[in-house]
């Protein structure tokens, strides 16, 4: 079997089990749904997440060691992953193939030659590592938002899934939504559509683990190239060439992504896979200027202190952040996560969102809760999200810490925010209609919400008595709204005797009041009678809300909700604290 | 290109060309015709064909119409509480299909008694098809919380499962619109409506439960799972929509279950100590009579609970459950 048949297998192969475990990422204990699948395994072999919470945290976190792996390989063989494991290598390989197919081999040439821009994903590299490197300006790890696996992991898992998935509900039964999902889509697609102008352009020009990868591939021990100097020097060689590297003149070894369709063009097989440099020359430094070397350094450097000038980590934070259970603190957190959106394929109620803008750059596409959005809030008894984050940027906390109870019991439930009710928009206290959905569906006991009785007399509710009996009141006016005061809710109160009884029933004259009850003192013609309505007014006990929303989710003031979620009080952080500690 | 500016039109071509463009005005004004709307949009759109939930009720048998049994084997107490109105095969029939409605709306595990106990779905379950020969028996539910979740976490879905059901997960289009006649509320709203287009029988069966809103949730509030759409506005007018949906919903058999009552900080509980031992369960083809038995358990009287009159008035039962001559039983 020739050798790129054999890479064809193994990236069919790796791109297959990549969409498999995306469609896996369901909680549930069937073949096809979460049970033991290891769905982290393409982001756990990533050095790059390995490297960038080094340089952030200065440990390795243990499941990525699996990165040690790939990095061992890659210096002994080159950047095999790049053509033979990475899924969205697969992706441009095989857009870049459909697109210049039918391209002559001149054009193809052409189209695969090195250029001076590929030593732009050096660049990028270098800014992303060097943002996370100094604590001292404030290290944050943004290299999820080109990093291949994050990115390739969230365009399935956010976007493509949830729309393939609509039509036959494997996945969910009801949908997913994400909110920005626009964005990771657009990005996704320009990416991929991209190769129509240079095949494999994401590969070549932009993607920082291939920088990486052709840094550390110099020592590899075998490495493509011509075993001798002379030929015809047809260029085939360069015609379907992969990386750009251009096998025919002096070869650079650090854009040769292994694609090995050198060796398969060569028609006189000058082009081996061989121990020794190439005998037509080769270069094994990445060809960035030095220049260039300084500046992106200097703007990795500058971008995290001049990203953080919007203050978002200190007075100024957003409030609409609400960070999933097992959240680490802010700071922590933004050094951990890489935006690959595990938690938020995972999460049951799809309740967890890809961050916008609002909270500060470092946001985007962070995990943030909105209430607004699936099934409801983040449910009582469900600890997902940390139990699939890669690197531990949810730590993968047990039910027992969420709920503070057993060997938690002294610490207290996690704290996701607190609810705060909007009075003026909330039907019980604005607009006299009885409503305490908040309160029914708050999933904390004792409840975090609780009610206050109260009786309000309703707009023109005050009438004449004509005459009453035990149970019935005729009323001089005849002006009352029919029936309307017969739900259970309204109530028939005497002024003198200060006495409330429940209305039954009620005509245009007349109101009826319980059965079996009586009025204690028959309110004598001439006296005044109210109509009142009996409200429950929610109120919330700061100190029980664990900040779930699932108040906000079920609350019926469907625009702006009248009880909203807000992050303060939330347990991970010691600055956002609204109550003393008793 | 020059060749054919310097070429005359000649005949052939002008009537190709003429004929062409013959078509296209005609193809163009045909469409115009076909699609002219001279109205513009109306102002909101009616629902189209309104679905009328089917009555699933059985014949009426004197002094047969509900059972009350003491017990804590829920298994066991439900057997009996059955077999005391004629058994299961009074209501299910050989290769008949049931749609079993539990309680299943929080995603909360069964010991606190938020939902329907997954031991007492699995034995109706198990009773449709051993002893009545049912051909099929769904569980079906359109929770509050995740549904999925939700028959996860409560052990209905397990249970059901193991039995033999079949879990309905409500989707989308699952979804039709109904309008309950001589009802206020219940008007062109979408209701959970799929699942019962394909069934002969259905059996409620719900926990006794407080519920702050409206006193108590039992039987005929566990309807309120066939409502769809943004039903949470409906605690507007709680009593209302209670007996609205005991006048649209007629069922074969409910169950109500106060083995163990949640006494406070329902319908979600959430605490052990919310619940009590009450060892009651109750069977019965009238659910107002069963609810009106059950907020006894609750220590609330029916004149504390509107919806029951209410419902009482439009004829979706009696309050009056003595009336009903319950057959007493106990079992250990």
């Amino acid at each position: 079997m020739r050798i790129v048949q054999t890479r064809r297998i193994s990236q069919v192969f790796f791109f297959t089990l990549f969409v498999w475990f995306c469609i896996v990422s369901t909680i549930g204990d069937k073949l096809w749904q979460l049970r033991g699948w290891p769905v982290n395994w393409f982001l756990q072999l990533d050095p790059l997440v390995a490297i960038g919470t080094i340089l952030t945290t200065h440990k390795l976190y243990w499941p990525l060691l699996w990165a040690l792996v790939v990095i061992c390989a890659t210096i002994i063989l080159g950047r095999f992953f790049c053509s033979w494991v990475c899924p969205f290598g697969s992706i441009h390989h095989f857009a870049g193939f459909l697109g210049n197919r039918k391209k002559k081999a001149a054009e193809k040439i052409q189209l695969n030659k090195y250029r001076k821009a590929q030593c732009v994903k050096y660049f990028v590299l270098i800014v992303f590592l060097f943002m996370a490197a100094f604590p001292s300006v404030g290290a944050t790890l943004q290299a999820g938002l080109l990093d291949p696996i994050p990115l390739v992991t969230r365009s399935f898992n956010l976007v493509l899934l949830p729309i393939a998935d609509s039509s036959v509900n494997v996945t969910s039964v009801a949908g997913r939504f994400y909110e920005s999902a626009w964005l990771i889509f657009a990005i996704f697609l320009t990416a991929v559509l991209l190769n129509l102008v240079i095949p494999r352009f994401y590969c070549r020009f932009i993607c920082p683990l291939g920088a990486f990868f052709g840094v550390i591939d110099r020592f590899a021990l075998w490495r493509i190239g011509k075993s001798q100097n002379e030929c015809v020097n047809c260029r085939l060689c360069e015609k379907s060439c992969e990386g750009g590297c251009q096998p025919a003149g002096n070869m650079r070894v650090s854009e040769c992504v292994l694609c090995f369709n050198c060796l398969d063009d060569c028609k006189h097989e000058l082009v081996s896979y061989q121990t020794r440099p190439s005998l037509a020359g080769e270069e094994t430094d990445p060809d960035i200027s030095r220049r260039g070397f300084v500046l992106s350094l200097a703007s990795g450097i500058l971008a995290v202190p001049a990203v953080r000038l919007g203050n978002k980590l200190g007075s100024n934070w957003y409030h609409r952040v609400i960070r999933p259970p097992g959240a680490l603190g802010e700071e922590q957190f933004l050094q951990r996560c890489i935006k690959c959106g595990q938690c938020m394929r995972v999460c049951p109620t799809n309740v967890i969102q890809p961050g916008g803008i609002d909270g500060g750059l470092e946001n985007l596409w962070t995990p943030v809760l909105n209430n607004r959005i699936g099934s409801s809030g983040c449910q009582l008894n469900c600890v997902a999200c940390g139990q699939v984050c890669p690197t531990s940027a949810l730590r993968p906390i047990k039910l027992s810490e969420k709920l503070g109870i057993g060997e938690f019991a002294d610490r207290g439930p996690i704290k996701l925010g607190t609810a705060f009710l909007d009075r003026p928009r909330c039907l019980p206290w604005a607009m006299d209609k009885p409503c305490i959905v908040c309160e029914e569906n708050c999933p904390v006991s004792p409840k975090a919400i609780y009610t206050q009785e109260c009786f309000n007399t309703v707009r023109d509710g005050i009438f004449t008595v004509k005459k009453a009996t035990n149970d019935t009141v005729e009323t001089v006016e005849d002006n009352l709204p029919l029936d309307k005061f017969a739900t259970g809710d309204y109530y028939c109160f005497i002024e003198e005797g200060d006495e409330r009884t429940k209305i039954v029933g009620n005509t245009e004259n007349s109101i009826e009041i319980s059965p079996g009850r009586q009025f204690e003192k028959i309110p004598a013609a001439g006296s005044k009678i109210q109509i009142q309505v009996r409200l429950q007014r929610p109120h919330i006990d700061i100190e029980k809300c664990i900040g779930c929303g699932v108040c906000e989710h079920e609350c019926p003031v469907s625009g702006r909700k009248a009880v909203r979620v807000s992050a303060e009080g939330e347990t991970r952080s010691t600055d956002r604290t609204l109550l003393l500690k008793g | 290109m020059n060749e054919q500016i310097d070429k005359e039109l000649d005949r052939r071509e002008f009537l190709a060309r003429a004929g062409k463009a013959g078509i296209s005005i005609a193809a163009a004004g045909i469409a115009s015709y076909l699609l002219y709307d001279s109205t513009g949009p109306a102002a909101s759109i009616e629902a189209q064909d309104p679905v009328t939930l089917p009555d699933f009720s059985v014949p009426q048998i004197p002094a047969q119409t509900m059972s009350v049994v003491k017990g804590y084997d829920r298994a066991k107490t439900v057997d009996k509480a059955i077999e005391l109105l004629g058994g299961i095969e009074r209501f299910v029939k050989l290769g008949e299909t049931v749609a079993i409605k539990p309680n299943v709306a929080f995603a909360s595990p069964p010991m606190l008694g938020a939902t329907t106990r997954p031991e007492l779905v699995a034995e109706v379950v198990r009773l449709c098809y051993s002893r009545a020969g049912a051909k099929q028996v769904y569980v079906t539910d359109n929770p509050i919380n995740d549904p999925a979740s939700c028959f996860a976490l409560s052990g209905i879905g397990k249970a059901a499962g193991q039995a033999g059901a079949k879990v309905i997960l409500p989707k989308d289009n699952f979804f039709k619109y109904t309008t309950l006649t001589g009802g206020k509320l219940i008007r062109n709203w979408p209701i959970f409506y799929e699942p019962f287009t394909k069934i002969d029988k259905l059996i409620g069966i719900a926990p006794v439960k407080h519920h702050h809103r409206s006193g108590a949730s039992m039987t005929m509030k566990n309807w309120y799972g066939l409502l769809g759409g943004r039903r949470n506005i409906f605690h507007q007018d709680i009593n209302t929509i209670i007996a609205e949906l005991a006048m649209m919903v007629k069922p074969t058999l409910v169950i109500l279950d106060g083995t163990q009552v949640m006494m406070t900080n329902g319908p979600t509980g959430g605490s052990i100590s919310d619940l009590r031992r009450v060892d009651t369960l109750i069977a019965s083809c009238d659910m107002v009579a069963a609810d009106s038995y059950g907020c006894g358990l609750l220590g609330l009287k029916v004149t504390d609970l509107p919806y029951l009159t209410k419902a009482h008035e439009a004829g979706a039962g009696t309050t009056d459950f003595q009336s009903l001559k319950p057959i007493l039983a106990t079992v250990s």
